[in-house]
């Protein structure tokens, strides 16, 4: 299931609607990155609510984009990380170290913002 | 509630997602809180992940146990792979030969009750892991 991939002002947010492939989370990394690209974003809101479960490959899948959109300059932040799921990542030593997270799309959003201003 | 088991044959990527969906909804079905459920997706997720990336096809054999007073859930992945050269290798921690990360074997043991695995080279990998019911 494709990630649809939303521009809002200088940010882009993709929403994962669904569990997730291999296949899906790496389109979505090729797709993240050349829309960061095309429209020079400055910040990226990966919004995983809905994923049942963040396995090895789907952790390191979201360190490779939150990685590769730093080096393009811009920040990424994961939002919506479940409770039990966030569990299952730590007892698994999955950590997404380096990347940053947030509560929710809310605060992922206030937390780019902060981000920005300091910036200029 | 379903007595026999639940076989998933694991063939490619969606594979993956169609075996931890059962995992999920038989553990919930016998009563295992959402917490719980979620680590048992977990940990069928890099199990069938394990065989798409070292053996590429394999099974995925879901049922429910009973030992003692306490229901649980049994979890068998196998395949006709490769097999692991060195096992004690394998189920330590940042352990891989297939790129950047572990296997994730020694993270399903931290997620699960009980874990066992047999491997032959040459002959494939069997991995049993259990969950009991709090």
């Amino acid at each position: 299931m494709e990630v649809p991939i939303l521009k809002q002002g200088g940010v882009l947010i993709a929403t994962v609607q669904a569990a997730l492939s291999d296949a899906d989370l790496s389109q979505l990394r090729s797709g993240l990155v050349q829309q960061v690209v095309r429209w020079r974003s400055r910040g990226v809101i990966v919004d995983v609510t809905a994923m049942d479960v963040m396995d090895s490959f789907a952790s390191r899948t979201l360190r490779e984009i939150a990685h590769m959109i730093r080096l393009r300059g811009a920040e990424t932040v994961i939002v919506g990380i479940q409770p039990e799921v966030a569990f299952a990542m730590v007892q698994l030593g999955l950590t997404l170290q380096g990347v940053a997270t947030a509560l929710d799309l809310e605060e992922g959003l206030t937390y780019l913002n902060q981000k920005f201003e300091r910036m200029h | 509630m379903s007595d026999g088991e639940i076989q998933v044959a694991i063939n490619s990527d969606q594979d993956i997602i169609l075996a931890r969906q059962k995992g999920r909804a038989l553990a919930t079905e016998i009563g295992f809180a959402q917490c719980d459920a979620t680590l048992i997706a977990t940990a069928i997720s890099e199990l069938a992940r394990n065989i798409v990336s070292y053996a590429r096809t394999g099974q995925i054999t879901l049922k429910t146990v009973n030992g003692g007073n306490r229901q649980g859930l049994a979890i068998i992945a196998s395949d006709r792979g490769p097999g692991i050269l060195d096992v004690p290798q394998a189920l330590r921690d940042g352990f891989s030969t297939s790129g950047s990360l572990g296997m994730g074997l020694p993270g399903v043991r931290r997620l699960m009750d009980e874990f066992e695995i047999t491997s032959q080279p040459d002959q494939g990998t069997t991995v049993v892991i259990k969950k009991w019911k709090q």
